[in-house]
């Protein structure tokens, strides 16, 4: 009995098999237009494509605890597709795109990369975060397929010359802040509440530790947290409000920075609270009392509030297709990305009918020439070790919007 | 008689492993193989030592352990640790290689050690419940363990990696929750194979060795096996040590195929000594064909499911529920009983002989 079991188990697995060669044909229509609202649009290009198509691949995380980041650039790249395919596409030519899971793990984001590959993507738009960035980094530089990691902050994720990033990396996030709270007088002793188990938070608190021992400030209590333990930060509140701290840095995403804002409320202890891009989509948290969020500072290269025309443009029609959502700083990254790789692609001149690995070395060569305005950053530029020259913008929430600092 | 269907049994699990092996080498070889299967060839590998390993802590010696990828953390640490501090002395990737193997699995079997000298001779479920707290911590404390080298030697701290007071020539190897960076890429599917096939002959062997008898006989009744002086404790840590020592040995594998080690809670924590149990259920606790089988079809079943994109959890989990119960209830197993293709033929044969 057991044998005949184990024999249709292998059928079922030879079958499985089967079905997943089979399938991979159709993947790359439903990976475009699983979007409702884009279905129409995308629909519209392909006729329009005349054959000829520059295939872009996304990985980042749209299932499981890291989603929220995934799901935005994945939406924020959409919309930038949508739009250069509408004007005329790339020198003429349209842009194929599929995003695909890594459920923010290593291994997975190396499964999805591989499926990419299936799918002949000659450019990659990806990690979206850290680890799983510097996995695929390894694979790409392999390949030498040409990758433009959106969010990836670490350090090594750029470690390939064929790697660069839309964002700033922790140690640029770090330093940055550390010399912002300094010079402009911010703070003379400063607490760091920060999650240890987590590669962003951990990244930037060390490196603005490093760069605190330049400044005038001091700082008189570092406390961190864990993945595990994330809802209450009573005692390291306490430890900050004891050691007489003026300043609170929170090198963290969001969702715990509303519960740190809202218990430190409920204790009385009001400082300035100070934060990265992490901080950024804390106005759009349901039931948090975005009151208490007033005065928090945060060192953000995007803001959705802001005016510009651009920044307007995109808000609005992330709105539209996405449900209501307001987009955060890694969609705005994604959308970004799309078009620096559009500006790269156009100076190096390529075709879609160049195979990845001679895109590759066209464009890699092209990003150290390029200048991009984007919702970001105006005039960014790469060097080419796969850093990007911006300036970091400084925001102050004020009466419920983000207002720039001077 | 029966030896011989033994042997036969045995061979059949390795040469399925082996004809596995061969397929995926010609696709491979003549191109035919994506590039998202030969990059599963690995993992395939890992899951399927887990699963055997486990098995044997399950399975074989009847104990429930929810801890089993602590061990593979540790293994996994423990031998990419080794392959950064000595990836410019020994130069030979498959020396090094092979002394990692061994590291992973001397701390792995070390833990399981530690562990079970207490826990093991207690009754109930007691190892269940430390096995995970073991998982949690292990998991936790890789998270905040700093470890750097400069020219003085090796620095650990427990705080962050400034506190480690490096030199301008030192280098962070183990970063806190930033994990270990820039492994070699040593492992392949060839070395996975082998492993796979080192792992089974030594539980199959154990199996149906004098001491595996001993832990099978104390799985099935603890108090005859008792009285008739078989020493409960030794045999009972034997098997768990070894199960452990497998983990790590699978741990190392992992390590060395991806160029970044996290402990993550979703590579190293409670949900993954979960998956691997199911592995073990879904093959039939005790079997070890089946959980090498089922490890494969787990791995592989959410890569194949990408097509559904924003489905692809929801069918994954099931398909999994239907597997089970395709696999374990008694309406399932009557249903296969009655169309299962043996009687059918057989049926057949009959009848032809009836005309």
């Amino acid at each position: 009995m057991k044998k005949i079991t184990s024999m249709l188990l292998a059928v079922v697995l030879g079958a499985t098999l089967l079905c997943g060669c089979g399938g991979a044909a159709d993947t790359s229509a439903t990976g475009t237009t699983d979007d409702t609202a884009t279905e129409s649009t995308a629909a519209d290009n392909s006729s329009a494509s005349t054959g000829a198509t520059f295939k872009i691949g996304g990985i980042g995380p749209i299932t499981g605890g890291a989603a929220v980041y995934g799901n935005a650039v994945k939406n924020g790249a959409q919309i930038a597709i949508d739009e250069i395919n509408a004007a005329g596409g790339i020198n003429g030519a349209q842009i194929e795109y599929k995003f695909e899971d890594d459920e923010h793990d290593a291994e997975k984001a190396v499964n999805a990369y591989n499926t990419l590959k299936d799918w002949n993507m000659q450019l990659l738009m990806g990690t979206v975060t850290s680890a799983p960035c510097v996995a695929v980094s390894e694979k790409t530089k392999e390949d030498n397929i040409f990758q433009l990691t959106p969010s990836g902050t670490s350090v090594p994720c750029t470690q390939y010359d064929n790697a660069f990033r839309v964002c700033f990396s922790d140690p640029l996030q770090g330093t940055a802040s550390a010399k912002y709270i300094g010079m402009n007088n911010l703070s003379s002793k400063l607490a760091v509440i920060y999650d240890s188990s987590d590669v962003y938070s951990s990244g930037i608190y060390e490196t603005f530790a490093k760069e605190a021992a330049n400044q005038p400030f001091e700082i008189v209590a570092a406390e961190a947290f864990t993945a595990d333990n994330k809802t209450d930060f009573t005692t390291q509140l306490q430890k900050a409000k004891d050691a007489g701290a003026d300043l609170v840095f929170l090198p963290i995403y969001y969702q715990e920075a509303t519960l740190i804002l809202s218990q430190a409320d409920t204790m009385g202890y009001k400082p300035t609270f100070f934060g990265c891009d992490g901080l950024d989509g804390i106005l759009g948290v349901e039931n948090f009392d975005n009151s208490l969020a007033e005065g928090v500072m945060l060192l953000t290269p995007f803001a959705a509030d802001a005016k510009d025309d651009a920044t307007v443009n995109f808000v609005t029609k992330y709105k539209e297709q996405f449900g209501g959502d307001i987009p955060n700083q890694f969609a705005a990254d994604a959308y970004d990305a799309i078009y620096i790789m559009k500006a790269a692609i156009e100076k190096a001149g390529c075709t879609p009918d160049m195979d990845a690995s001679a895109i590759c070395d066209a464009v890699k060569g092209a990003m150290t020439q390029i200048s991009v305005d984007g919702l970001t950053g105006a005039g960014m530029s790469w060097t080419a070790d796969g850093e990007v020259n911006k300036d970091p913008k400084a925001v102050v929430i004020k009466d419920g919007v983000y207002v720039a600092m001077d | 008689m029966k030896k011989i269907k033994l042997n036969r049994d045995y061979l059949i699990t390795y040469g399925m492993v082996i004809l596995f092996y061969i397929i995926m080498t010609i696709l491979k070889g003549t191109g035919n193989l994506t590039s998202l299967f030969s990059g599963l060839l690995v993992p395939i590998c890992v899951y399927s030592i887990l699963a055997v390993s486990l098995n044997l802590t399950v399975g074989i010696l009847g104990e429930l352990s929810l801890g089993h990828a602590g061990f593979m953390c540790v293994g996994a640490f423990s031998s990419a640790f080794f392959s950064m501090c000595m990836k410019d002395v020994i130069t030979n990737s498959f020396v090094r290689f092979l002394i990692a193997l061994l590291i992973s699995a001397f701390v792995a079997a070390f833990f399981g050690i530690i562990i079970g000298i207490p826990v093991l001779r207690l009754r109930g479920d007691y190892l269940a419940i430390v096995t995970l707290a073991f998982g949690e911590i292990i998991k936790n404390i890789v998270n905040i363990l700093y470890v750097g080298r400069d020219s003085d030697g090796m620095h650990i701290s427990i705080k962050d990696s400034i506190s480690l007071g490096l030199k301008d020539d030192g280098k962070v190897i183990i970063n806190g929750a930033q994990g270990i960076t820039g492994t070699p890429h040593d492992s392949n599917f060839t070395i996975g194979i082998i492993l796979l096939l080192i792992t089974l002959f030594v539980v199959l062997n154990f199996m149906h060795s004098r001491s595996g008898r001993a832990v099978m006989a104390i799985r099935d009744n603890r108090i005859a096996a008792e009285s008739i002086g078989i020493n409960i404790s030794k045999y009972k840590l034997m098997a768990f040590s070894i199960s452990a020592a497998l983990a790590g040995i699978a741990g190392c594998l992992y390590a060395h195929n991806l160029s970044t080690l996290n402990a993550l809670p979703k590579n190293f924590g409670y949900n993954m000594s979960i998956m691997i149990l199911v592995y073990v259920v879904l093959g039939g606790i005790g079997n070890i064909r089946g959980s090498i089988i089922a490890a494969t079809i787990l791995t592989v079943l959410p890569e194949l499911l990408r097509g559904f994109s924003d489905y692809r959890m929801l069918i994954y989990s099931v398909v999994l529920i239907a597997l089970m119960l395709f696999n374990a209830s008694p309406g399932a197993i009557e249903f296969k009983e009655k169309y299962s293709i043996k009687r059918l033929l057989s049926k057949k044969t009959k009848t032809k002989e009836v005309q």
